[in-house]
């Protein structure tokens, strides 16, 4: 018995010994460390969204039977996005107000560009339908600027779906589409 | 065993801790300074094994239960999403599933560990038996979590395990209606087994947390079963305990990997990837392989005792199997722990070891299958060539009487001289007697593997004879004893018990055990171990 | 002890090695083949995985849906149409190619930009719903849809098919007993009758399917029912093993990605096992125990 004990407690072992010891124990801490630390990632990563949700459908819209003052509200990926036919006079009023004073500016040209980069038809606005302040859906030709306006809490949007007024910080955002015809539209 | 805590706050903020919330030294005095004996060997850190597969089954399940849908419609489609499409499903859903049989190879290195070492013993047994609690909901759980993918196996398995309930007398269809929540397993099921699947893991933490409090006030038992006794007979369990339970937790892992990617379905079964279907039920039903022992003492039981029928028995004998295990501490009369020192404890020790496999075997084989190879099933012939043959029919006065009228005709027909008598019996009371006299006795003797082939034989003995020279041809058929896996359940079931209620109760009265050393360090320089 | 430790294991080995007992019907065993996704290092063959796509779209897909399969699946990472921007030296431009070939590196290509499986799923009609009208409709498909469906609904198959239902194929090599050899064997296993065994009305003798008599006709009698465009001869044989080495493929598509990260997983286990052993022994240096 004693002499175990004094084995344990003496450790006369030279600085070398005690060099190597500090390397094992630092060696595997490190390595354990890090393995815990690479098995962390799956646990975070598998709340991402799935394969099958990142490949969803894109979204074709026929545009021949929208009427001129009217909107759809579609869904691609899950969101609501408004499919707007504007009239001659909401045109207009988008465009009068390309360089008003704008919390986030933007012509109503840049607002039509499709998703390959070329210019869009002014007749069709495509924007994604959530409120830029809390995601809420706006009501439509409601408001002061009579494009939509926000119920949740007052946001207003003018015909280009810009933000005009209230606590939204940005515009209504694109959704990315392109012209498959002259009548319709792929979303995604 | 606990004793006065060493515990010391290094820094400001320790030292207010402590006065408020005293975890800090909670922990140092169950986690660091705790003494540990120094002889434990490494059976003794299945603990920490436990303990990891606990957490990665908890880590898993919530990461599953995320993407998992319950409802019969969509559960098996969902559970492929999750392999498929979720980001690390094809990893996280195999953990789970390999998780729960590592869960239970570590339970039961444990388990068989404290029956050698005798660590259900005072003052133990309250620790004992939280581990038998958590062992019933470790079975609970795992079949629970067996039904979710909704497989054939998953459906049918908790078709019969429901039905095991319907046992009970009186009450048992109530119960087993009540616990459906229907009258087959359905929707309503599947819900309330995913509810109480993610349930059951955190009532097993509780008892967990119980089981360590249990064991930290008793102190571990260890190889030699004395208690420690000196300061020397125990090292603190960090860094002591906590590095070599490290070091066998990372072994296991090696394991429990090499089954998670190189061969993820080997424990399962391939019927669990064929959709539900409750109008086909699989050929061959079995449990997962953890639970194979408890389903062949099941099935064991194939005959009726009084009043209780053979299912009643073997759901009896079933969870009796588990009920002995809670009241052992009181059966082992044993006053000597370790078996290490009970060398004749020892032999039956390993038989029981041996009979619990031997029934995880049974369990994976057909009930009515021969165990071991059985001689071929024999028939003896008998025929009269070239003699005359007389017909006579018998009236019988009543059904009773009637066999041994017909008996007594027969011999009748034999005393005057018939050399073989046919008996056909034509209605309730009247058969027909065929008498065979004056022709050569021929006898011979037919064989086939199986009752079948056997059948077969006699046939084509019977056709190559020919109607015409031959009338009849008596048939003596002699069937071999055949040991078959229910047989050899009922056996292996029977030492299983008679471990626990015989052997245990009565050899810890009669045996002489090896002297005991008075220490730990005794022990050690005894170099046994 | 140690000794008892050993005969004890010896027995229970022994008990495991017996015969499993006879099933109740003659099925044979699978044949075993060689197939390149065996084995701890094992990967599905690409250019065998797509010609069996082949002979499943225009074969089994008859009958046999896959219905936890989408089109998409096909060029994801690892699937047999997963395309790829290389950089072609000769030309100085970057092209797309199917798979990488010779030790090329290439950026997969995002599955709504890969043209082989938009043609593959635009070439399948699917059935969708009229947005305007509600009515029943079909259009060409996208690579999000899952793999169409031969019938509408388990009835309607068993109605087309005699009472019998075409399994859903999807995770066929898993959901039977050594699953690729058990296709591949069942695929060419048709064969007459043994003598005595009795013919069974409107069914197939296979071998190797339990009970012996199969709905199934035999689904790839003939040789060239398709034509390969890699111009491998499309024998019975080689049609029945690209098929099955498509299902092995469709029923685990992840194999080889869980392979790669287990042996990375696993040299790494090893090595922490080395450390943690030695920082082990280290603290019990000098404690006898």
């Amino acid at each position: 018995m004693a002499e175990t004990t004094a084995n344990e407690t003496a450790a006369p072992a030279a600085s070398a010994g005690e060099t190597r010891r500090d390397f094992i124990f630092i060696a595997a801490g490190a390595v354990g460390a890090v393995g815990a630390a690479l098995t962390a990632w799956p646990f975070i990563d598998q709340m991402n969204p799935a394969a099958d949700t990142r490949a969803m459908a894109t979204t074709e819209v026929d545009l021949a039977s929208l009427q001129a003052g009217q909107q759809i509200v579609i869904t691609w990926q899950g969101k609501p996005v408004f499919v707007r036919h504007r009239t001659p006079a909401e045109i207009e009023a988008a465009q009068r107000d390309d360089y008003a004073a704008l919390k986030d500016p933007a012509t109503d040209a840049s607002r039509l560009v499709q998703a390959n980069g070329a210019a869009g038809k002014p007749a069709f606005l495509i924007v994604q339908a959530a409120c830029t302040h809390l995601g809420c859906i706006p009501t439509f030709a409601a408001g002061d600027y009579k494009g939509w306006m926000c119920a949740c809490h007052g946001s207003q949007y003018d015909t280009s779906g810009r933000i005009r007024r209230g606590p939204a910080p940005l515009n209504l955002a694109l959704a990315p589409y392109t012209y498959l015809t002259d009548t319709s539209i792929r979303i995604g | 065993m606990a004793g006065p805590s060493t515990y010391q706050p290094a820094s400001g903020f320790t030292r207010w801790l402590d006065t408020r919330l005293p975890i800090l030294r909670l922990a140092h005095d169950s986690f660091v300074a705790y003494p540990t004996p120094r002889n434990l060997n490494y059976w003794w850190t299945f603990g920490a094994v436990l303990s990891m597969c606990l957490v990665v089954q908890i880590v898993t399940g919530i990461v599953l239960a995320m993407h998992y849908a319950p409802s019969i419609h969509d559960a098996f489609a969902s559970v492929q999403r999750i392999r498929r499409d979720v980001p690390w499903g094809w990893l996280i859903q195999p953990i789970h599933a390999v998780g729960a049989s590592m869960f239970f190879l570590a339970v039961y290195i444990h388990m068989f560990r404290g029956l050698y070492y005798g660590s259900y013993k005072a003052p133990r047994e309250v620790l004992w038996i939280l581990g038998c609690v958590i062992y019933l909901l470790m079975v609970a759980t795992a079949f629970l979590g067996y039904s979710l993918p909704w497989g054939q196996m998953s459906f049918w398995a908790a078709t019969v395990i429901t039905n095991l309930l319907g046992a009970v007398p009186v009450v048992g269809t109530a119960i087993r209606d009540w616990l459906m929540g229907g009258f087959a397993i359905d929707n309503p099921t599947l819900n309330r087994f995913f509810s109480l699947h993610y349930l059951l893991p955190f009532l097993i933490v509780g008892v967990v947390v119980l089981h360590v409090w249990a064991l930290h006030e008793a102190g571990q038992n260890n190889p030699a079963g004395v208690d420690p006794k000196e300061k020397g007979d125990t090292v603190p369990f960090t860094p002591h305990a906590t590095m070599k339970d490290l070091f066998i937790t990372v072994v296991f892992l090696l394991l429990f990997g090499l089954f998670v990617f190189y061969m993820p379905d080997a424990l399962g079964h391939p019927d669990n990837y064929i959709p539900a279907d409750p109008l086909v039920t699989p050929t061959h039903i079995v449990p997962e392989w953890y639970l194979l022992p408890f389903y062949a003492i099941l099935r064991a039981i194939d005959f009726n005792v009084g009043p209780i029928d053979s299912k009643l028995g073997g759901v009896i004998l079933m969870f009796g199997a588990i009920a002995v295990l809670f009241v052992l501490p009181w059966l082992d009369t044993s006053r000597v722990r370790s078996m290490r020192y009970r060398p004749i404890a020892q032999q039956f020790f390993l038989i029981f070891v041996v009979v619990c496999i031997a029934l995880g075997w049974c369990g994976a084989q057909q009930p009515a299958a021969p165990v071991i190879p059985h001689p071929a099933f024999k028939a003896d012939l008998r025929w009269v060539e070239g003699g005359t043959s007389a017909t006579r029919t018998v009236t019988a006065t009543s059904e009773r009487d009637a066999v041994a009228g017909f008996e007594a005709a027969a011999q009748e027909m034999r005393q005057a001289g018939a050399q073989l008598v046919l008996v056909n019996r034509t209605s309730p009371t009247q058969a027909t007697l065929t008498g065979v006299s004056g022709g050569t006795e021929q006898r011979a003797t037919v064989q086939g593997r199986d009752l079948d082939a056997l059948e077969a034989e006699i046939g084509k003995r019977k056709a190559s004879l020919g109607a015409a020279s031959v009338p009849f041809v008596e048939v003596d058929r002699k069937e071999p004893f055949v040991f078959t896996v229910t047989r050899f359940s009922q056996i292996l079931t029977a030492y299983y018990f008679l471990f626990f209620l015989g052997i245990l109760p009565l050899l810890g009265l009669r045996e002489t055990a090896s002297r005991v050393p008075d220490t730990i360090a005794k022990s050690i320089r005894g170099g046994a171990h | 002890m140690r000794a008892h430790c050993l005969a004890a294991l010896a027995a229970a080995l022994a008990l495991f090695a017996t015969p499993q007992a006879h099933a109740e019907t003659q099925q044979a065993h699978p044949h075993a083949e060689k197939w390149s996704f065996s084995g701890p290092f094992g990967t599905y063959d690409r250019a065998s995985v797509q010609r069996g796509f082949l002979v499943y779209e225009t074969v089994c897909a008859a009958c046999h849906s896959l219905r936890h399969l989408s089109y998409r699946n096909l060029g994801e990472e690892g699937g047999p149409f997963a395309a790829y921007r290389v950089f072609n030296e000769e030309t100085g431009q970057h092209e797309t190619t199917l798979g990488l070939h010779g030790g090329h590196e290439g950026k997969l290509v995002e599955i709504q930009d890969n043209p082989y499986v938009a043609a593959i799923a635009a070439a399948v009609m699917i059935p969708d719903i009229d947005r305007d009208t509600g009515e029943a409709t079909e259009r060409a498909g996208r690579p999000s849809d899952r793999f169409r469906s031969p019938y509408p609904n388990p009835i309607a198959a068993r109605a087309a098919n005699g009472g019998a239902l075409p399994p859903d194929l999807s995770v066929i090599t898993l959901a039977r007993h050594d699953g690729a050899n058990y296709v591949h064997s069942l695929l060419t296993g048709y064969s007459d009758p043994p003598a005595g065994v009795d013919v069974v009305q409107g069914k197939y003798y296979n071998r190797y399917f339990a009970g012996g008599w199969i709905a199934m006709p035999p689904p790839l009698a003939s040789a060239d029912m398709v034509t390969y465009s890699d111009g491998t001869a499309a024998t019975p044989e080689q049609m029945a093993r690209d098929v099955t080495h498509f299902l092995a493929w469709a029923s685990d598509p992840k194999m080889e990605m869980r392979k790669s990260l287990g042996l990375q997983s696993m040299a790494f286990l090893l090595v922490l096992t080395f450390l943690v052993y030695l920082a082990y022994k280290q603290v019990w240096r000098g404690t006898k125990h």
